[in-house]
């Protein structure tokens, strides 16, 4: 929160306590101001409150404990395929949730674990590789585990899914509240997503200020002086994938109920890159970049799909770059530009280990 | 000094070391007793660095065996032999560069609890380390060569350790400032911590030391007290330069 706060470029340090009033007010009005552009939007927007909890989960692997990892997505599947396996018609089991998104969790921790013993000892461009080719043997395996038994159903994905079912009230059903106003289920979902967000900001909050988190980052520097200073650093990095793994499928099972259907090419390698480039373009390390990250790079994209259509109509009188195109192309440019003059990201980490906010008034140096 | 009625607080039995096929340690024999200043010299390549981390457990042992207080520790793992009082000073010093010197040093006690042994400790080193002191709000990356070897060395002395490994703390330093750094390697030993010290810079270390063992293509060819060694002529025209000493 105080990251995010500080992120205001002006209003931030001026006067914090308006900053965090503003901040809220603009979390819980979203979906309100979304909805007048439409429910495109607020799905937009949902959509963006799931890449927010993806990308702290990464975060938590590749800027706390400096593990690259190029295969995230695979956790998510995991998530999202307990979702269905559990919550669908599919195997005609329908759980509830307050069982399936732990379990998924659990399953995706304990990937985070089958993906982390064999890359101990690896780093670098090894650990990418290896991470990289987990993500797609994941993804693989979902689509092709139709044969001779039908696990997945293949490449068609499993479809209806059970939605979120909170104690009997279903929120996919719109909230009929009088007759004129009602509650679409869309924003019924960004507050639920809202909520799994600030609860996992929490929850990583405290990791990283703990003896874990000073653990992580000690290994992210060092790994010599951090074995050197009794720091058990096996566990620790399976730890870090694990908990990682366990945020993933968290949201991936809240994706399966959203979306209703899952399907192998939802988790393809481009997803891993792209949770990983809003990772980078916030800031590694730092909670409140990577929050700006994912909701900049999930929105941008979205926002441009809506503007260059037009533009394009009206200055050529046809359209020459497809949006997806034209989105790639701006990815990649804002990677470059990032690269350039805030090779730390959006809001650099700051390097204190312990006690982030005693750096504000220093201001260490950026790394 | 060597109390030698007791048993030895570490003991090196044949302990081979190797990466992969090529061995870098051939089955070597060192003893160390309590308050020891003893030094590991010789060439580059001898095997001296990759001693001192098979010692703090960061490469595993062959064969052979590695005895901490009377009990093998070949299989105990790194961070539980520091438990044990086993602090290794990495080559290149190893501090967290983005860190300020203080959480440099409160690093030291990660794995410590005890809040006001904590707080003596770092009290005890900044007497130990005058310099240290002065910068403790300053980032660590930022400090001379000399000052992180301090720092890398009062880290280790917070994990509260009997036994100290110190990888070439003069390495890359100012002469002048090597001769601060064996100062302080001085007062730590007075402070009742064994170390074991591997150096290249062999004249300083066997004047300091009260033992020494030179060491050669993985194997220890010599051993004997820092004078003995300081006088011992093979030892000067190989590790000491003799001509230079001549003249």
């Amino acid at each position: 929160m105080n990251e995010l706060v500080e992120a205001i470029p002006w209003l931030g340090h001026r006067h914090p306590k308006a900053a965090r009033s503003l901040i809220t007010c603009l979390m819980l009005l979203a979906p309100m101001i979304a909805l007048l552009f439409g429910n495109t939007w607020v799905r937009i927007l949902d959509f963006a409150l799931l890449y927010v909890m993806l990308a702290l989960g990464l975060n938590l692997v590749v800027g706390f404990a400096g593990l690259l990892d190029l295969g995230y997505i695979a956790f998510y599947a995991v998530g999202a395929y307990t979702w269905a396996f559990l919550a669908s018609p599919h195997f005609g089991l329908h759980l509830p949730f307050y069982l399936v998104l732990p379990l998924g969790a659990a399953f995706a921790a304990c990937a985070g674990i089958i993906l982390g013993f064999p890359v101990l000892r690896l780093r670098g461009d090894y650990l990418a590789i290896v991470t990289l080719g987990f993500g797609e043997i994941v993804r693989i395996f979902m689509n092709n585990l139709n044969y001779p038994v039908n696990i997945t159903n293949g490449p068609q994905g499993i479809n209806m899914l059970d939605s979120m079912n909170l104690f009997g009230w279903d929120i996919s059903h719109a909230v009929q509240i009088t007759d004129t106003f009602r509650i679409n289920p869309l924003v019924s979902f960004y507050y639920l997503f809202l909520l799994f967000v600030v609860g996992s900001v929490i929850v990583i909050r405290r990791l990283q200020i703990s003896r874990i988190g000073r653990g992580w980052a000690a290994i992210r520097d060092d790994e010599l002086a951090a074995k050197a200073i009794g720091i058990n650093t096996r566990n620790m990095k399976l730890l870090a994938f694990s908990l990682g793994a366990t945020f993933g499928g968290v949201s991936g099972g809240l994706f399966g109920s959203f979306q209703g259907f899952v399907s192998p090419e939802s988790f393809s390698l481009m997803e891993s890159i792209a949770i990983l480039t809003m990772v980078v373009f916030g800031g590694m390390g730092n909670i409140g970049g990577v929050i700006i990250g994912a909701v900049a790079l999930s929105l941008l994209p979205e926002v441009l799909r809506g503007i260059a259509l037009p533009v394009q109509q009206q200055l050529f009188g046809k359209v020459i770059l497809d949006p997806e195109v034209l989105r790639m192309l701006l990815l990649s440019l804002a990677m470059i530009l990032m690269m350039q003059f805030r090779p730390a990201g959006l809001i650099p980490a700051n390097a204190r280990y312990s006690r982030p906010e005693l750096a504000r008034a220093g201001k260490g140096a950026q790394s | 000094m060597p109390t030698n009625d007791k048993t030895p607080i570490l003991q090196l039995q044949k302990l081979q070391v190797s990466y992969g096929h090529i061995q870098a340690v051939k089955g070597i024999d060192i003893e160390l007793y309590s308050g020891e200043l003893v030094c590991l010299i010789g060439a580059n390549g001898a095997g001296k660095t990759t001693t001192l981390n098979a010692i703090a457990g960061t490469l595993p042992i062959r064969d052979g065996q590695l005895m901490y207080q009377g009990q093998a520790i070949n299989n105990v793992p790194t961070h539980q032999r520091l438990r044990q009082g086993i602090a290794l000073v990495p080559e290149g010093r190893g501090i967290f560069t983005r860190l300020t010197v203080e959480e440099n040093l409160r690093m030291g006690a990660y794995i410590r609890d005890d809040k006001d042994g904590i707080e003596a400790d770092m009290e005890r080193v900044f007497t130990m380390l005058p310099r240290v002191k002065e910068r403790l709000g300053q980032v660590a990356g930022t400090l001379s060569g000399g000052e992180q070897q301090m720092v890398a060395i009062g880290r280790a002395l917070l994990s509260r350790p009997k036994l100290l490994l110190l990888d070439e703390p003069s390495m890359g330093l100012a002469p002048l400032v090597v001769e601060t750094i064996f100062e302080v390697v001085q007062t730590v030993v007075k402070e009742g911590v064994t170390i074991l010290l591997v150096e290249q810079n062999a004249n300083l270390a066997l004047e300091f030391s009260s033992r020494g063992y030179v060491m050669d293509g993985g194997n220890i060819t010599l051993s004997d007290s820092g004078e003995a060694l300081l006088a011992n002529p093979k030892v000067r025209s190989a590790y000491l330069g003799e001509e230079a000493n001549v003249a």
